[in-house]
């Protein structure tokens, strides 16, 4: 508990979780809404507040889970602790296939 | 609690929480008119708009629904209604009048604006003095119809202000209450939970017929909801695709069943959660609902939409910290504390409820403190 939480995660099995805060590289930790437990994951990059990071490796052409439910698709592969945007993923809404 | 709650209780037995003399316009060249009004007598409050000339079918049926749900709105005490000419005035008036609220019309043509503004200021006058003397009583919760609907969302949206709405949405539908939402489009992706949440097969028909024809209406024109959704500003607060915006929106609806699927501005005759066929447009949603007949809104916000209303009060929280700080005259409640676990969604949701019922009770909210009166009809297609 040394450091302020820097994500918070909707469900368990959420591929992706929210900055709380401004969140720079490095060691940080994430944890569930509904839960006190915190997990640490190595972020990649910064990681503006409400931005989201990968808590694990996506595939490209992966579904996104997100409140336990899709929310999009991987464009590219993201790797653990990479900033999750519109440059990485897309709606799988009016897609051409 | 609940006996701590007051309003006022109108002659159709319908509850307000404020006490407004309006001036309506009918159309848009009566502007002039009610704004004159409006200057001449400063307690009543002047709601002009853009429309009401040569629009036809359903596209004029909602607008006349808007107006006459507007007037008839427990919110209002007495309504002066003017219009270019004396037929839909009177359509308009009359509508209102079924309420049993004080009603004046006035129509401009063979009388000008002057004299109808000398003649609407007396007749405001009068019935402004007369609110005046309506008290407060004792009222429940479940009399007080509730809206909700979110706007510039982000992701601390779906992290803390909808799920704090949510718990402020069960905790009424618990009490036997009414709570209004919409946002047709914006359920896009998630459109498949509130289906699961409708109470039978006709309710779940009638919302899917209410979802597909607007995507359709959307894509009749080539284009698709990307080009609009995210937003901007939701893209900028972090939220990713249409999907994830609905996710969040939906978080905010609470856990309660869907009981029925409403056109546009219809009164709700179901208590309980009703799902309202809206624009997410804030302005356009809203006073559809306000039409309906809430009387206080809730508005989770992310990167911080500065939505009011003319007659029905906006409560709007947050819990983006930035926007907390940064626009705190916008902000009735700041839930930035849920992002670091500061305190649980209960009590998030115990302070919300605490807002809503000073609000009931007359305390004004952040939009009604500067002024924010946004009133905008919903257009549903050109005019002739």
């Amino acid at each position: 508990m040394s450091e302020k939480l820097a994500f918070l995660a909707h469900h368990q099995g959420d591929m992706v979780a929210v900055a709380v805060r401004d969140v720079a590289p490095g060691q940080a930790e994430y944890a569930y809404l509904d839960t006190e437990e915190r997990t640490a994951i190595h972020v990649l990059e910064a990681i503006p507040l409400g931005h989201k990071v990968a808590l694990h490796d996506i595939a490209e052409g992966t579904e996104v889970i997100e409140y336990g439910q899709r929310v999009g698709v991987t464009k590219a592969a993201i790797a653990a602790g990479a900033m999750v945007h519109v440059h990485n993923i897309r709606s799988t809404k009016w897609q051409v296939a | 609690m609940a006996s701590s709650l007051t309003g006022f209780r109108r002659p159709d037995g319908r509850v307000g929480i404020r006490n407004h003399v309006i001036i309506l316009a009918v159309d848009d060249l009566s502007n002039a008119a009610v704004e004159g009004i409006g200057r001449l007598v400063p307690a009543a409050l002047a709601i002009p708009h853009s429309y009401g000339r040569l629009q036809f079918g359903e596209d004029l049926e909602l607008t006349f629904r808007t107006l006459i749900g507007t007037g008839a709105n427990p919110n209002v005490a007495a309504v002066v209604v003017v219009g270019i000419e004396p037929t839909w005035t009177d359509r308009v008036a009359d509508g209102i009048a079924v309420t049993g609220k004080p009603v004046a019309r006035l129509s401009i043509e063979r009388v000008g604006d002057l004299n109808t503004i000398a003649e609407g200021a007396r007749v405001a006058a009068q019935l402004v003095q007369d609110a005046s003397e309506i008290q407060r009583v004792p009222v429940e919760r479940h009399e007080v119809m509730m809206s909700i609907k979110c706007g510039e969302s982000d992701t601390t949206s779906g992290l803390g202000a909808c799920p704090t709405t949510s718990q402020a949405v069960d905790r009424t539908v618990a009490a036997k209450g009414t709570v209004l939402f919409g946002e047709t489009t914006e359920l896009t992706g998630g459109e498949h939970l509130i289906a699961e949440r409708c109470i039978d097969d006709d309710v779940r028909a009638r919302f899917q017929a209410f979802f597909d024809d607007y995507l359709q209406t959307i894509e009749s024109q080539g284009v698709d909801l990307l080009g609009s959704q995210p937003t901007q500003g939701n893209i900028r607060g972090g939220l990713s695709t249409i999907e994830e915006k609905a996710m969040g929106n939906i978080a905010k609806t609470g856990t309660v069943p869907v009981v029925d699927a409403l056109e546009p501005a219809v009164a709700p005759t179901r208590q309980g959660l009703n799902f309202m066929d809206t624009s997410s447009a804030a302005a356009e949603c809203i006073t559809l609902m306000a039409a309906a007949g809430a009387v206080i809104h809730l508005f989770p916000t992310g990167q911080g939409n500065i939505i009011g209303h003319p007659i029905e009060p906006v409560i709007k929280l947050t819990a983006n910290p930035l926007t907390a700080a940064t626009m705190a005259e916008h902000v009735d409640l700041d839930v930035s504390g849920l992002l670091s676990k500061e305190y649980t969604l209960a009590e998030a949701g115990d302070r919300l409820m605490e807002v809503i019922d000073r609000t009931i009770n007359g305390r004004l909210t952040a939009a009604e403190a500067i002024g924010h009166q946004e009133f905008v009809i919903t257009k549903l297609y050109r005019s002739a």
